[in-house]
This record gives C-alpha cells, structure tokens and sequence, in this order.
C-alpha cells in the first residue's frame, strides 16, 4: 500500500475505505445511527410474516399452543415422561415458550449472509443491524408467547394446581439477555461460516433440534441422575436457563441457580467471539458467497 | 485541489477463479490433508478443457486504479463488460472492499447500483418506500417530508397500498428509482439501472440525474448509453479489463472508447487483389469494396452527421455487357434500410458499349441521413436488366454512431430506419383564438 497522497493533508475525509479493516474496528457508531433501520427491519419482519393469512397475528398464539398440545400428548401422555409433579400442559409450555426464543434467535440469524447477499451486495449499511433485528423481533414474538403462557398459569392457578411463583421470576430479563447472546452469538458464527461452507446451513435445522434434547425442555432436569449425561446436560449453556425459567414461574426445578453466571460468561464469550468473525467476515463476503 | 472529494489510490481488485474452495468444509479438509501429504489434489478436475482460468488463479477486475473526483463533477464511467466498471462501483459504494489501494470520501454517498434494492414482496408500495428509504440512508423524517414527491414522481399514486408483488415490473422499477431520486446525498452513484423501464421514463430518470447534477452535486455514471453519457456528463473515463485507460473529455473519451470497440465485423473495405483468386464467375469479379468518409480518413469514426463515400470495383470479363453495381444496406436488426444502384446514372459512355477490364463505381451517401448503429451492406453486381449475376452477402460493414448532435430532449436512439435531416419550416400564424398562456397546460 503505497499512499502518496496529493491532497491536503488539512482535508477531513469523511470515509476512508481499506482493504482490511482493524479487527476490532466494530464501527459501533454507525450501528447506532442505524438504528431506526433495525426497527424498519424488525417491523418488516413481524408484518411480512401474516400479510395475507386469514388468522394474522393470532398465528403468534395458536402455533406455541398446539405444540404445546402436541407436546403433552406425545411425551406426556403417550411416552409419561415425569413433568416434576407440575401440570404437564404447563410444563412443556413453559420449556417450550422459552426454548423458542433461544432457537428461533440462533436459526433466524444464522442465515444472514447468504439470505441477504442480494442486498449486501447492492448497498452499504452495517450488516449487524439484520440479526439484530431478528433478536429483537423475535423478542416481541416471545412476549406474545409469555402472555399466553402466563394465562395458561393463572388459569391453573385458579383451578387448584399446586403451582408456585417466586421472585425468582424478577430474573426473566437476564434470562433473556443470555438468550439473547447466545443465539445471536453462534447464529453469526454460523452465518459467518455459511458465506464458504454452505453445510453448516444444514446442520442448523436439526441441530437446533438436538441441541433441545440435550436441554431438559421435555423433561426435568431432576430425571437425569447418573454419571455423564448428567454432566453433559450441565454442560449445556442453555440447561440454566431453561430451568431457571421453571424455577421462577413453576416453583419446581432441580437446578443450582448459581451455574446460571457460567450460562452468562459463556454466552458473552460466544457472542464475542461471533462479533469478531462477523466484523471479519463482512468485509469480503461479497466475494465468496 | 481541495475540491477534491473522492480519491481513488492505487486500488486494485482481485477475484480467485473457480470454485472457492470446495465448498463443503469436508472438501476443504480432505484438501489440505492431501496438500500436507504432498499427495495432488483430490478435487482437481482430470482432463478439463483448460479455459485459461485454472483453479486458484486470480483475476484483477481492477489494476492500479488513481482518480481523484472534483466536487460537482459529474462523470461518466464506460468500458466494456467485464471491464471493472461494476466493482469500481462497489467498491465506492463499500460493498467490495478493495484487494488494495485506499478511497477517500467528503460527504455523504449515496449508491444505485440496483433499484428497489430491500423491496419486500409483501410490504405495500408505501411500507416499501420506508424500508428502501431507511437502507438508502434516509431518516424517517426525510422520507416523509418527500413521500408525495416520491409517489408523484414514479406515477402509481393508485398502488400506493398495494403489495408490491402485484406490481408489474415496470411500476416496481419507477418506484425503486423513484425513493433513489429523492435521496440527497452529496455524492450519487449511479449504474446501469436506466436499461430497464420505458422511454418516457427513462427520460425522466435522465433528466433528474440532469437537474441534480446541476445543483452541484457530484454524480458518477456508469451506462452504456453512449448518447446518455455525453449528454449528462462532461468528463469520462475509460476503463478495459480493470485498467484506466484514458480520462478527460467526455466526446474524446466516448470517440476513442468507440473506436476500440468496433467489432470483428466492421470491416470497412475488402480487396481481392488478384483475379484469379477473387470471388465470381466468367462474367464479374469483385475487386475492392470499401466504405470511408467522404473526407478521406479511414479511420475516423463514422457519425450520422459524416457523408460517405462507398466503392465498388469489379472485373468486367465480358465486353459489351452492361454491368452496375448494387448495394443492399441493412441495419442492425437485418431490416433493408434501401437499396441503391449505380444502373440509376450510369455512364452514358460506358453503357454504350463497355469494355472489358476494371470499373469502379462510387456512391455517395449525404450526412444526415442513416440513423445510428451497425450497418451492413450486400453487394450485388448486375447484368444489364437480368437477375442478380453475382451477389455477396455482408460483403462489408460499419457502425454509424450518434454523437448526440442532433439532440433536444430525448436520449434514447432515434427510432426508424433512416434518420435524415429534411428542410423544415415553421412561421407564426398569429393569435387570431386569443389563445391564452394559461389555457392550456403543456405539461
């Protein structure tokens, strides 16, 4: 790179554009600046997704309460997985209206790159602001999918089910935070990857899917007692998390609450370690998609 | 030199060859395990045609690019494709970053190289100019204080609530074009996105790419619209093959552009210098066939305005046989444009009774008269008033370009077969409706 330059060095350019940037140059500002764009993004998401259906939103309802239906009669009923002594029906709605948001945050991301090429590849606008749309539309999703669930709660409540909120419950938003990073954390990893290896966009799928039967979304925690798959189910970041959750709302869970700092400290590791393969990535996709 | 608001360094750009990788991480792995091993590469293909791009070469789409833009420049960027155009652009617009080299930029930049680009299928034409406004860079506010402009200026006031997808083509592009215009960036990028859409609106994009380049605004324009070019911009440059090959005036640049490119099939004279060998039979042969302006350079550039000069020598093997040469002139869509005949003013001499031996014969075609494009000409020679003796198909050809002289407000190629300049006249006849300026509304 030889730069004599002949301009004045007194100019004040206004964008200098290099072939390599600075690993950490994660052009923060301009994400900032863009943050009407993400909420233009997030909108476009949530309206595009039911324009033209007969039922529209209520889709946001009715799709969490059959699987959770189909959930309870499969493993509840037909397989009599034990459910903590809590209502099955509540139960896997609770394992299944958090799981979602972690999942849907991970898939929904992890297409970035060759879902958008179109547009990368037409205009410049940092790329960071589509995950994080997806994490934040995604969120509203969950919102809905918890005001359902807290229904369903009440209602059980009131029919005598031995149900017992705590204060733990106060931890939702942290919860959500971890989620949160960890999803967008390995969705861009994925992304990141997918631009040269378009097999990682395969194993995501049913990845995700296996990933929840290691996570004790069907089942308790307290149902795993021996040796390794104990351990491996520990292991799992989102294992936590999602107990917690059964913890706060439920009353029931066989979890330390404390392994949830390890779910955090990972979830901020992987969401780093993302944002530096994203910000690397981004510069030269374009060429290899 | 502090006007200077876009400064290109050195920037070159490569692309690898082939497939990048293998494209599955497996591939990749098994690779490099066999390159470790010193063992050849699993992948490689046996026996492929060697097209001249081996895996793993690299291809500079850009070398050693240095262009300093002045602010209020308007410039045209032309080249053939594949010439680097494209990725200069993208590399402005921060979509590609460059292999190496450094840009600098003053102000805001604003890039179309695609319009309607985050259009989303579903969203109505409303929601989408939001969205597209909001990826172009524009705020909320500045959206809204232009929409009406917006929706006027791309004519689908009715659709505005309609789903895009319902669109037709030519709607979806005035619209996409349409949010573009109304960005007000001190710098616009512009590619070759007035191909698509009709002539009254391409017309239309023109002239708004006119009036804000005259609001000073620095607009770099790729095209290849030749008359486009010339009309909109005053400097130019040329790239081929990712190198830059001229820069300065956009007529000069245009000309020498042009004048690089005329095709394998330009042939602007054929000689068969021997008898023996030319084509024909007992009766004729041609000698030379040619076409030049009527100035005598060879090489210059043939424009609608330049008078020719075609012509035809030939053998004439018989004596006391009336020939004369016709031409058969046909435009780039093979459409006849007209046929012409030295039998229509022959020589009274010769046609008493000519000789054997060379004749030649020349035809004039005035300035003004062909439209542009690539012409092609037939040439038949004829015995007397009997059917064609000998006829040669594409015996030679030339393009006649439109330098844009004779240009009022349309861009576009003059439609028709011929485009002669005929004497007009046109006188007031007085105000005797008392017509008044108001009454009508001209546009």
């Amino acid at each position: 790179m030889t730069s004599q330059s002949l301009i004045d060095p007194t100019d004040t350019w206004t964008k200098i554009i290099r072939p390599k940037r600075g690993l950490l140059d994660l052009r923060l500002p301009e994400l900032w600046r863009a943050r009407e764009l993400i909420m233009l993004f997030v909108w476009r998401d949530f309206v595009s997704v039911y324009k033209q259906t007969i039922l529209g939103p209520l889709w946001y309802v009715i799709q969490p309460v059959l699987t959770t239906i189909v959930f309870t009669v499969i493993f509840g009923n037909i397989a009599k997985l034990p459910t903590d002594g809590l209502p099955p029906f509540l139960f896997y709605m609770a394992g299944n209206t958090i799981w979602s948001y972690f999942s849907s945050c991970l898939v929904g991301t992890s297409n970035t790159f060759t879902a958008n090429a179109g547009m990368f590849g037409k205009v410049y606008f940092p790329r960071m602001s589509i995950p994080l749309s997806v994490v934040i539309s995604n969120l509203i999703s969950f919102l809905i999918r918890f005001g359902m669930f807290i229904l369903f709660l009440v209602y059980f409540m009131l029919s005598g089910s031995v149900i017992h909120p705590n204060w733990w419950m106060l931890i939702l938003p942290a919860l959500m935070l971890i989620m949160a990073l960890l999803g967008l954390g390995i969705g861009i990893i994925v992304s990141s990857l997918t631009t040269k290896y378009r097999d990682l966009q395969q194993l995501v799928g049913f990845g995700v899917q296996l990933l929840m039967y290691g996570t004790p979304v069907i089942y308790p925690l307290s149902t795993i007692k021996n040796g390794i798959l104990h351990w491996l189910i520990l292991a799992n970041p989102m294992t936590p998390v999602v107990e917690v959750f059964r913890l706060a709302f439920l009353g029931v869970s066989a979890i330390d609450p404390l392994s949830l700092l390890c779910s955090a400290g990972f979830a901020v590791v992987v969401f780093l370690i993302g944002a530096l393969i994203f910000n690397k990535v981004q510069n030269n996709f374009m060429d290899t998609v | 030199m502090s006007n200077t608001v876009i400064s290109i360094e050195n920037v070159s750009k490569s692309y690898q060859l082939g497939t990048i990788g293998t494209g599955t991480f497996r591939g990749d792995l098994s690779r490099w395990w066999a390159r470790k091993r010193g063992k050849p590469d699993p992948y490689q293909i046996i026996g492929e045609a060697d097209h001249g791009n081996r895996q793993g070469e690299t291809l500079w789409a850009l070398k050693d690019i240095n262009l300093q833009v002045q602010q209020g420049e308007v410039l045209g960027i032309i080249g053939r494709n594949g010439s680097g155009k494209s990725t200069l652009l993208k590399i402005l617009s921060d979509v590609a970053a460059p292999t190496c080299g450094e840009v600098k930029i003053k102000g805001r930049i604003a890039s179309l190289l695609e319009v309607g680009t985050g259009f989303h299928p579903e969203l109505t034409g409303r929601e989408n100019v939001y969205m597209n406004g909001a990826i172009l860079g524009m705020t909320r506010q500045e959206v809204r204080r232009k929409f009406d402009e917006i929706v006027d200026f791309a004519g689908i006031e009715q659709f505005i609530d309609t789903p895009v997808k319902r669109y037709s083509s030519g709607m979806y592009v005035r619209l996409g074009f349409a949010v573009a215009a109304h960005l007000e960036p001190e710098i616009l990028i512009v590619d070759e996105v007035l191909a698509v859409g009709d002539a009254e609106f391409q017309k239309k994009c023109l002239g708004k790419m006119g009036s804000v380049a005259k609001e000073g605004r620095t607009v770099l324009f790729v095209s290849h619209n030749m008359i486009a070019i010339q009309t909109l911009c005053q400097s130019g440059i040329w790239l081929n093959a990712g190198h830059l090959m001229e820069q300065g005036d956009v007529s000069q640049i245009v000309t020498t552009y042009l004048r690089s490119s005329l095709t394998e099939d330009d042939i602007s004279e054929r000689i068969w210098p021997d008898i023996t060998s030319a084509p024909g039979n007992a009766t004729v042969r041609p000698h030379r066939i040619s076409v030049q302006p009527e100035d005598g350079k060879p090489g210059n550039l043939i424009t609608m305005q330049t008078p020719l000069r075609l012509e035809v020598e030939y053998w004439n093997l018989l004596p006391a046989v009336h020939l004369h040469a016709t031409l058969h002139i046909y435009n780039n869509q093979g459409i006849l444009a007209f046929t012409t005949s030295s039998g229509a003013n022959p020589d009274p001499g010769l046609h008493v009774q000519p000789p054997a031996g060379l004749f030649r014969s020349v035809c004039h075609i005035p300035g003004n008269f062909l439209n542009s494009g690539f012409h092609r000409l037939n040439l038949l020679l004829v015995r007397g008033k009997k059917p064609e003796n000998f006829k040669l198909v594409d015996a030679i050809g030339f393009e006649v370009i439109d330098n844009a002289e004779r240009k009022y407000a349309w861009y576009g190629k003059e439609p028709g077969v011929l485009n002669p300049l005929l004497p007009w006249e046109t006188e007031y006849l007085g105000n005797r409706d008392k017509v008044e300026s108001q009454s009508f509304d001209g546009n």
